[in-house]
């Protein structure tokens, strides 16, 4: 039988501010000491009072207009109660029925297909702390000790709708999600360290059929790879247990890398009810026209918007421009070199190419190199100019990618000029095609790759500065002759 | 010298004059709360160390800075035990916040310490401040020094008595539902509940967030106007903290009554008003009018609901306030097998009766299903509570009423929870609305005093402390001392 | 809800989980004829008229009260764990999660 699939993702991201999202710790915890980045208010101590951090409502509201929500014109806090040794106070400060945004969608683009993927919310709260169980599952972990360190770090949530039709457009929904948070700077986009993480639902029903299968949530995805895996894996499990006549349980699985299959995470089940209220000590906040006028302003391009205009602007394909604007970064530092009059095209080669290489090699983005922007483009302007040719190029960027400094002058105080003058190199060809008589003998007698040990030869006496197009052409012209 | 009967003025001129020291004050302080602490159980910890700190700290500003020196300073304070205190164990009156030693101050303790007051330790109260007779401490009960066989009201009744018994010059409380003037008026002290927003609660352990504030218990209203000035005023560390700016009480302290229109809510003159109260609250009443007041009688309907109100938002906050109390980070704790059995087993021995009732009152009003029958209805319900007021201060400058519907009861006559609650029926439309209100003597009924309730409009604190002041100021039931107070003062 | 709202003892069972109070049944059947009494005397609410009225769930006027998003130092982690019940060296500890 034909069944449709219908997924639905949910995504937690912190955001990049200083300090906590209601009190002065620090909101980076990741790799500090157990238990030093906390105060009165994140451990919940008796009397202590949140304040509300308004760059964190601030990155909310980016986000939720990057994501084209609705933003509340009135907004606020409400308590979410439920007890858990990683929560301090018994609550946790989140947004229940007037969320600071909703009503928003994320387009992406598979296998050509353009899916519209619907979003519920976007809300504010607190991340929780952290625990660590001693023994591998947490049922029979004999203790379990807590850090908050992490304990108050301003988390969005990103309530997708579920109308996601396969694993593939949800692998690229969040694909895309982590790209354009990262884009507006508000995410890491780390998986791995939980800086941004997602569960998703799946149901399926019989095709044809009206309403909406059994809701099964998935859980512990840890990279997007796993995310589509899991899915994958429950659209087969679910298919099995539908064919043979079965009912799929409405429950929570946990997706386990090692045995690449989700796993029930069914526990005692104490009915949850999470008592949400109107959190007392936090007053509403209210967003006028002017604010969120000011908000949109600080909206930066968006990566599906640049990469059209790269196509549009540069004659780039659909796939250099995609690869070009994958961050913001990488957008910017091809900007950069074409306002340096090198054409598109060859900024385009080049940093989809050698420099890539090189920066995957180093682990070092070239802006972040020794070269930098401004060093990569004095070299492609030298290529452009026909002043040094490619391979000369090539050397160059290797050479100076890490330790940086004067291209030119290397250029110049190593005589490394590409040699394009006609007189200078008729003579070094006549010297090659005297020296080797056989390769020109075989030229002559039709074999055109004999030409390439000719050139060769040229380049080795000009210890790679010759202009390789101007040699094969003399070559061609002088052998022919 | 007898220092039992004195004002924090008193102190202030005796302290610059070199008549006495801040040493001397303290020494004595201690001195009483010893002597009389067997009877009372007034105060459940003293910090006499940190105290003589204070006290050398106090002597060295007021020879510095003279009269310009705070006339807090120098002067010993009681502290409610859910005043978070550094260094200083903070039990809130509860089993489950035993040997808890906060490692941090609350703004308001805070800020009488900048201002050079002696704390000298912290005072019994209802477990977290739930009660109106401080019969819910787990430390036992605190005992009136009217009457030891009496209760204190509450739930700051460990403030209140140690004022009344005269073992420190003033203190602090907390009043969710008259926490502070219910037991000023059963122990004939004057106590304040500010404005909600005017004193930071930050550093408060919480009963009800959205109802909760602090304020002083004084010998006379003066004293009440000084403390309430140091204490008041914006705190960034509190978001409902109000950020207006606070005048100075005592500019308009003395201006009399003559000419303002004191609104008389009939509804609080009704059933369940002892009749040896009424009639000395009318007394009172005709005591303003001879001063120059015009007395109007006003209608507030939604007093009778406001206890309902008031026993539905309360216990839901509260029963998330409390949830923190959990035995991880600090508190009892009683491992078992499970983590859900740690939690039930840690919170059943570490909370009392009264804190379990609404905690499960609370957690029933928020939960699925019942949440808009309880929970909203009385949101909106405290909305027309608010209206009320709002209503009748069109009309008048401030409500005079009796604080409390009867004297001090004897310990154990209130065992049923439904009768106590019923001693808040004055004082919690004043929390529900948020406005300011104060107790202070006017009179007794068979040997117990009797407080008089004056309720302004938001932020009128200081006008509510001006009409307090002309009655005050007309009567000599500021001068009387309690049996105590004047036994240890001899 | 009506004044003749009783809890049962399922009631009074899944709000001692939620509210995580190990009662006794002694204790259970207390409370519940405590709540019966009290819920009794709130439910004169019911009878006020609120179709036209919102709801208050904050006595002020302010809105948008927030903080600069700025660092202070944090507690000593000895500070920190300092009225811990079970610590671990620098962590807080529980036992069993086991339900």
């Amino acid at each position: 039988m034909n069944y449709v699939v219908t997924i639905g993702l949910e995504v937690h991201a912190q955001l990049l501010t200083q300090s906590k999202m209601f009190c002065s710790c620090s909101a980076r915890y990741i790799g500090k000491e157990p238990n030093t980045n906390t105060c009165p208010v994140c451990l919940g101590l008796p009397g202590a009072l949140p304040v509300i951090n308004q760059q964190g409502v601030a990155d909310t509201i980016l986000t939720a207009l990057a994501l084209n929500c609705q933003i509340a014109p009135l907004t606020k806090f409400d308590r979410k109660n439920y007890f858990y040794p990683d929560l301090p106070k018994g609550y946790q400060i989140s947004q229940f029925d007037l969320p600071l945004s909703h009503d928003g969608w994320l387009e992406v683009v598979v296998d050509g297909i353009t899916h519209r993927c619907g979003i519920t919310r976007v809300h504010l709260e607190e991340d929780t702390g952290t625990m660590h169980h001693a023994g591998d599952v947490l049922q029979e972990a004999s203790s379990s000790l807590i850090d908050l360190n992490r304990c108050g770090v301003p988390l969005m949530e990103i309530v997708g709708e579920p109308d996601i039709p396969t694993p593939e457009v949800a692998r690229e929904y969040l694909v895309r999600l982590r790209q354009i948070l990262m884009y507006i700077g508000v995410n890491d986009g780390n998986l791995e360290e939980g800086s941004f993480r997602c569960d998703a639902n799946i149901s399926l029903k019989p095709a044809g059929e009206s309403g909406l299968g059994t809701k099964v949530e998935v859980k512990n995805m840890n990279s997007f790879r796993a995310v589509q895996k899991a899915l994958e894996f429950e659209i087969a499990r679910q298919t099995d247990i539908l064919n043979s006549g079965g009912t799929v349980l409405q429950e929570t699985r946990g997706w386990v890398e090692g045995k690449s299959a989700t796993v029930s995470q069914r526990s005692k089940e104490h009915a949850h009810d999470y008592r949400y209220f109107p959190e007392p000590d936090l007053p509403p906040m209210e967003f006028d026209a002017p604010f969120l006028a000011t908000m949109k302003a600080k909206l930066p391009e968006l990566p599906a918007a640049l990469s059209q205009r790269f196509c549009e602007q540069y004659g780039l394909t659909a796939y250099e421009a995609a690869v070009l604007s994958a961050t913001r970064d990488d957008a910017q530092t091809f900007e950069e070199l074409v306002a340096e009059k090198i054409p598109a095209k060859v900024a385009a080669t080049w940093l989809m190419g050698d420099v890539a290489r090189l920066a995957n090699e180093h682990r070092v983005p070239v802006r972040e190199s020794g070269l930098q922007t401004t060093g990569l483009g004095v070299l492609l302007k030298l290529v452009v100019d026909n002043a040094i040719n490619g391979s000369t190029a090539k050397e160059l960027l290797a050479e100076f990618y890490v330790q940086g400094g004067d291209v030119a002058a290397a250029v110049r105080d190593r005589g490394l000029a590409q040699v394009s003058d006609e007189n200078a190199l008729v003579k070094v060809v006549d010297e090659a095609i005297a020296g080797n008589p056989r390769a020109c003998e075989d030229f002559r007698g039709g074999k055109d790759s004999a030409l390439q040990s000719l050139v060769g030869s040229v380049m080795k006496a000009t210890r790679g500065r010759a202009d390789a197009k101007m040699v094969t052409q003399l070559l061609r012209d002088r052998l022919r002759g | 010298m007898n220092w039992a009967t004195t004002t924090i003025g008193e102190c202030a001129r005796a302290l610059r004059d070199g008549t006495t020291t801040p040493h001397e004050l303290l020494t004595e302080s201690l001195a009483r709360i010893e002597a009389t602490n067997g009877e009372l159980n007034a105060f459940l910890a003293l910090s006499p160390d940190r105290a003589h700190e204070q006290a050398t700290k106090a002597a060295e500003r007021l020879q510095k800075e003279g009269s310009s020196a705070s006339p807090l300073c120098g002067v010993p304070v009681a502290i409610k035990d859910v005043l978070c205190t550094e260094g200083i164990e903070t039990t809130a009156g509860s089993k489950i916040l035993q040997g808890f030693i906060p490692p941090y101050t609350s703004t308001a303790v805070q800020r009488l310490i900048d201002a050079g007051a002696i704390v000298v330790g912290k005072t019994n109260c209802d477990e977290f401040a739930m009660g109106s007779s401080n019969e819910n401490s787990a430390y036992g009960p605190v005992s009136n020094p009217w009457d030891t066989t009496r209760v204190p009201g509450g739930s700051s009744g460990g403030s209140a008595a140690a004022v009344a018994a005269g073992t420190v010059t003033f203190s602090l409380g907390t009043d969710t539902g008259g926490s502070i003037r219910q037991p000023a008026a059963l122990c004939g002290v004057v106590g304040m509940k500010p404005t909600y927003g005017r004193v930071s609660r930050y550093g408060v352990v919480a009963l009800a967030s959205s109802l909760d504030q602090v304020g002083p218990f004084t010998q006379t209203v003066e004293d009440c106007a000084m403390v309430y000035g140091a204490i008041a005023g914006h705190d960034p560390r509190d978001s409902t903290s109000s950020p207006s700016a606070v005048d100075d009480p005592l500019i308009t302290l003395r201006r009399g009554v003559e000419g303002l229109r004191l609104g008389v809510p009939k509804e609080y003159f009704g059933e369940g008003l002892d009749s040896g109260v009424k009639a000395t609250v009318e007394k009172a009443l005709q005591q303003l009018e001879s001063l120059g007041a015009k007395l109007v009688e006003v209608s507030l309907p939604t007093t009778d609901v406001g206890l309902s109100t008031y026993y539905i938002i309360m216990p839901a906050e509260c029963s998330s306030n409390l949830a923190r109390y959990d035995g991880v980070r600090f508190g009892h704790c009683a491992p078992q097998s499970s983590l859900t059995a740690t939690y039930m087993t840690s919170r059943d021995e570490g909370f009392g009766p009264e804190t379990k009732r609404r905690l499960m009152l609370g957690t029933y009003a928020l939960s699925s299903g019942y949440y808009d029958a309880y929970y909203r209805k009385a949101q909106k319900v405290r909305t027309l509570v608010a209206e009320d007021f709002s209503r009748v201060f069109r009309d008048v400058d401030a409500l005079v009423c009796p604080t409390s519907p009867v004297v001090a009861f004897p310990k154990g006559d209130r065992s049923d929870p439904y009768s106590m609650y019923l001693c808040d029926v004055l004082t919690i439309p004043v929390n529900l609305a948020g406005l300011p209100g104060l107790s202070l003597p006017c009179g007794f009924v068979d040997g117990l005093p009797v407080g008089l309730q004056v309720i302004g409009p938001r932020f009128a604190d200081n006008l509510v402390l001006q009409v307090a002041y002309a009655y005050e100021q007309s009567t000599a039931w500021h001068k009387e001392r309690s049996p105590i107070a004047s036994a240890v003062a001899s | 809800m009506t004044s003749a709202m009783t809890l049962s003892p399922a009631d009074i069972d899944h709000l001692a989980m939620l509210a995580r109070l190990g009662l006794t049944s002694n204790e259970r059947g207390i409370i519940a004829s405590q709540l019966d009494n009290i819920l009794d005397h709130v439910s004169t609410l019911s009878k006020v008229d609120t179709a036209h009225v919102d709801e208050t769930a904050r006595v002020t006027e302010l809105v948008d009260v927030w903080r600069d998003d700025v660092m202070a130092p944090s507690f000593l982690v000895d500070v920190a764990l300092r009225n811990a019940p079970q610590r671990d060296g620098q962590y807080f500890k529980v036992g069993a999660i086991q339900e």
